[in-house]
This record gives C-alpha cells, structure tokens and sequence, in this order.
C-alpha cells in the first residue's frame, strides 16, 4: 500500500478523534442532539456529568493501550505483543482485584480510592519486570509468548482465587463486573486518578523511540549503536506499567486496541517502531472511543461491556493475523 | 589518530573461559584480520574490542582510556560494529536501515541534511544504491550483508570492527568488499574482521592475529603469523603459504587426526 506521510496520518486520525468525541457526547439511551448543548437544557446534566468523562476516558485509555502495544511490538520485535497478550493487563487486573477483595479503595474501611490504581500499576509493572527479566537472555518471539502466557495463568489463577474466597456475593458482582472492561459511569473522578499516570507513561514510552528503532537490528546491533538496553527496558517497564496500569486500574482489562492498532497503522506508515507510536496512542484513542459509541447503540436490555466487544473484535483479528504470519514462515 | 588496545583480556562465553592474556595493539590504517578454528572466541574478542561486553579480566583502552568509561553514545560514534548474523525485525527500507547508522549522531530533530549526505556516501560505498528502496526482509543474503555493512559505514567511524563480513558474499561482491575495507583503512580508519577463508584473510590483511587454545598463538604480518606450525595448531590442519603472481596463497593438503 502507498505510504502517507506521518504529519497526513496525525491530522487525520485527530480530525477522526474530534468528530468521534462530539459523537460520543451525543450518543446513547438519550440521544442529546448539538443544540441541546445549553446549560438551559435538561440533558445538558447527562452530558457534564456521564459523557465528558466517558468521551475523555475513552480517549486517555485507549491511548494508552494503543502506544503501550505499539512499545510492545518494537521492543519484542514481534506484531504479536500487545498488553494483553503478553499478560500485563491480566496481572494490573490482579493487582486492582487484590484492591477490590480487601476493600482498600473504600474510605468506610480505612483505604483510599488511589490505592486501586496504584495497585494496578504495581500489578503492571512487575508484570512488564517478570516479563523483561524472563526474556532476558533469550528474547525470542516464543520466549515473550510463553513469557506472556505464563502472566496470564499466574493472573488469572489469582484473580479466581480472589473469586474464589470472596467473603459475599456482592464483592463477586463487583469483580465481575469490573473485570469485563467497561467506561460506563466512570466520573471526573476516575479521570484525575488516571489521566496523570497515562499522561506520565506515555511520554516516557516516547523517549524509547530511537531505542526502539535500534532493536530492529537485535540487542546487539543496538547496543553497538550506542542504545543503554538497561535504560530502554527501564524507560519501557515504567513507561508500560504506568500508562496500561492506569488504564486498567479505571475501566477493567480492554485487549486488542493495544494489538489492532499498530497493524492498522503500518501500511500507511511503514513499519519502523518509533514513527508508529504517536500515531498508535491517536489511533488507539479513536478505536476505543468508537467501540464505545457502538456499544452504547447496541440494543440490548444490559449494555454489552467495551472490554466483552473489543475481544469479540479482536478474536478473528488475531486469527487473521495468525494465518498470515504462518503463510510467510512457510 | 586513535588507537585500539587490549591488555591482558579474559573473556567468557556461555561462562566458560575462551580467551585469556590476550594483550595486542591496533594502530589505525591497517586491516586487521582475526583468525581461529570455530569457537576459538574470535566473535567474543570482536565484541570486547568493540566495547559490547564487559570482560572479566583485563580492559579495552581507546587512546590509553578505558573504552568502557566512554558513554555509550561517544563510543558508538568511533567504533562501527557489524553482528556475525545480522538480525532484521522489520521489513524497513534499505535507506532507512543504513539510516540507523546515524543513531549516535542524531539530534533532537531527526536527520539533517549532513546525516542524509552520509548515508548517500555510505550507500554508495558499499554499492548499494540501487537497494536504497527495497525491503531490506526481500534482499538476498550477500545484498543483505552489503547493506548492513552500508549501516555501519554511515556512523563514518574511525574504526570498523566486522564479525564475518564475508558471509553470503559471492566472489565478485567478496573482492569489492576487500577493496571497500582496504579503501577504508587507507583513508585512515582501523579495519578488524574475524574471517574464515585463510587466502582472503593473506591477501586482504595487513596483520593477521591467530587464536587456538584461549589465547593469541600468532600476531604478525601474513607471512610471519600463518606459518603452518601456526596453523596446524589452530586448525589442525596441514597448510602451506605459498607466494603466487596474485598474492599469497593458502595451500590445504589435509587434517592432522
């Protein structure tokens, strides 16, 4: 496919954003048309407090999902990576369900609401850590698969753990359903506990770049270009465990944006790992923002969680993916 | 004029000792050509030299200073380093790859002009231009070699170190490279390859340094290092250097058992 040049792709991805944003503020159970945008409206309150959130969320998660995949992808050197696949999502899951269990982000019970997303950062973090130092001396495609893998089973293993020993029902219901992924309801709130951190995360991940771009000849290749691979896999770890810990830590896990979108954006940019990331947070940001003005006009009785339509999305995207890779190894 | 040094260098591979007490000095202008049966540490050297490992025991000087004091980005500046088996994780452009070579020098803003000039000469002078667009995933294995020794060049540093550079190379792209290197080394840069093929490494080289047995057995000019005693103690092999109206020559007659 022909190349667009990056500034193009930026512009346009932005325009795509604004639209979808004015979209999103006027989609929904009540449709809330431009003119009614007047303090003097009713349906003004909806928008002030359930859709300004919601739109701002969508775009700041979606973000850091789409530059943490595209991070991913240029440090493992594979288009398979993303924060799901590779068990970072699953294990800042963890570290929020461990704050949900013993109730740290309840004021009654002597927490505070940051505890959770810090939780989900640590969770992220040690994820990416375990991650790193698995592949350490091995980095391989296999290697970060398996590595991804063994994450994801740790992860879930603890997460049903938590189910499992749930004092009642109600901290059930309310794993549950945070697990699902979900911007529905999320306040102003939500968005000062994690714009901050993804915001953080974000630029860190743009300062790997070059380092990035290095990797594409190997370790050693980038090294003897002068890369500090301690440096880069820092930057990346704290930069990934941020912005995806944050991220998860407000809305639940959403997999694939951080997978989709890199491949959506190479052919019309070209595959070298730092032009992608820039472009991957906006496209990340406008995917999600699209999924959930999608899921919000679905008409079903309960509205289908983000994070259950993003993996009914991503599924055959994955399987797709999968076919082709196997058609150019053979 | 910069000079290479390694003094009394201990070196593991995969934890195992393969090099001790090696001490030799490597003056710019000169090819430098590195000898040994496999395994006998000539990549581990290579990398030491070229400030990628940490050695257990002994330095790497530049210029009488540790090479491994200089930040990482002033070392990659003098010292261009070519991997044994180059690895490409993207389908990049041919340019873009040999664009990487410009890393160390980089601004904030991107390449500039200059830098882009040094790709064209580096392109240019491993006779790849006309690869400049291509997929460098698409090449074959020789172009590929060639381009990414295009990548080492665009850094123009004062010293080249290439760990078998002449693999995939056919006959014809094999001497274009050796006049490529020996240009290079006219031109005042320090050339160090690890090679395979004895009569290339005799006729390329201008000192040639042998190792067997985990440390140096020879250091000399072609024809004072590759003495068949040497090689037969490095190989294991039975070989004669011979003088010829087109240089020297590698005789093997056989295996020692």
């Amino acid at each position: 496919m022909k190349r667009i040049s990056t500034p193009v792709v930026i512009a346009g991805l932005a325009v795509a954003l604004v639209l979808l944003a004015a979209a999103s503020l006027m989609a929904g159970r009540v449709w809330v048309p431009l003119n009614a945008w007047t303090g003097a409206d009713p349906r003004w309150v909806i928008i002030l407090e359930l859709r300004i959130p919601r739109t701002l969320l969508a775009i700041v998660v979606g973000a850091a999902l789409g530059m943490s995949g595209a991070a991913l992808q240029g440090y493992t050197r594979n288009p398979l990576a993303d924060p799901g696949v590779l068990g970072v999502s699953s294990m800042a899951a963890l570290g929020a369900v461990i704050s949900l269990y013993f109730g740290f982000y309840a004021p009654v019970l002597g927490g505070a609401p940051w505890l959770m997303p810090l939780c989900a950062m640590a969770g992220a973090l040690i994820g990416v850590l375990v991650l790193i130092g698995l592949t350490g001396q091995a980095p391989g495609t296999v290697t970060f698969v398996l590595a991804g893998v063994v994450l994801n089973i740790v992860a879930g293993a603890g997460v049903a753990l938590a189910l499992n020993l749930a004092p009642n029902p109600w901290a059930v219901n309310e794993i549950v359903n945070w697990l699902m992924g979900s911007l529905t309801d999320r306040s102003f709130a939500d968005l000062q506990m994690s714009a901050p951190f993804v915001a953080a995360g974000l630029v860190l991940l743009l300062f790997t770049g070059r380092a990035l771009d290095a990797l594409t000849l190997g370790e050693t290749g980038a090294q003897s270009l002068g890369i500090s691979l301690s440096c880069t896999r820092l930057l990346l770890a704290l930069g990934v465990g941020l912005a995806a810990g944050a991220s998860v830590a407000v809305t639940g896990v959403i997999g694939f944006v951080g997978l989709v979108t890199p491949h959506l954006l190479r052919p019309f940019l070209g595959p070298r790992p730092a032009g992608l990331l820039l472009p991957s947070a906006l496209g990340g940001a406008v995917i999600v923002l699209a999924g959930d003005i999608l899921v919000r006009l679905i008409p079903s009785a309960a509205e289908v969680r983000l994070g259950v339509a993003m993996a009914a999305l991503g599924g055959p995207f994955f399987l797709g993916l999968l076919l082709i890779q196997r058609r150019r190894l053979s | 004029m910069t000079v290479l040094e390694a003094r009394g260098l201990h070196l593991l591979a995969g934890g195992h000792t393969v090099l001790s007490q090696v001490s030799a000095r490597f003056e710019p202008g000169q090819v430098t050509a590195i000898l040994g049966a496999n395994g006998a540490g000539k990549s581990t050297l290579l990398a030491a030299l070229a400030g990628l490992s940490r050695p257990v025991g002994g330095e790497v000087l530049l210029d009488e200073a540790p090479l491994l004091d200089l930040p990482p980005r002033r070392r990659a500046r003098r010292l261009g380093f070519i991997p044994q088996i180059p690895e490409i994780a993207w389908g990049l452009e041919v340019r873009t790859v040999v664009g990487l070579g410009r890393l160390p020098w980089l601004g904030a803003r991107g390449l500039s002009g200059e830098d882009e000039a040094a790709v064209d000469r580096a392109l240019a002078a491993a006779r790849v231009e006309d690869l400049a667009a291509r997929d460098i995933t698409t090449l074959s294995g020789g172009e590929r070699a060639r381009a990414l020794i295009a990548r080492a060049l665009a850094g123009e540093p004062e010293w080249l170190l290439a760990d078998e550079p002449y693999a995939g190379l056919d006959p014809r792209h094999a001497l274009e490279a050796g006049d490529l290197f020996r240009r290079l080394a006219g031109e005042g840069a320090g050339v160090l390859l690890t090679l395979h093929d004895l009569t290339l490494a005799a006729r390329l080289a201008d000192r040639i340094l042998v190792l067997g047995h985990g440390r140096v057995l020879a250091d000399g000019p072609p024809a004072k290092a590759m003495t068949p005693e040497v090689l037969a103690a490095a190989y294991g092999i039975d070989a004669r250097l011979r003088t010829t109206e087109q240089g020297l020559s590698v005789d093997i007659l056989g295996r020692w058992s």
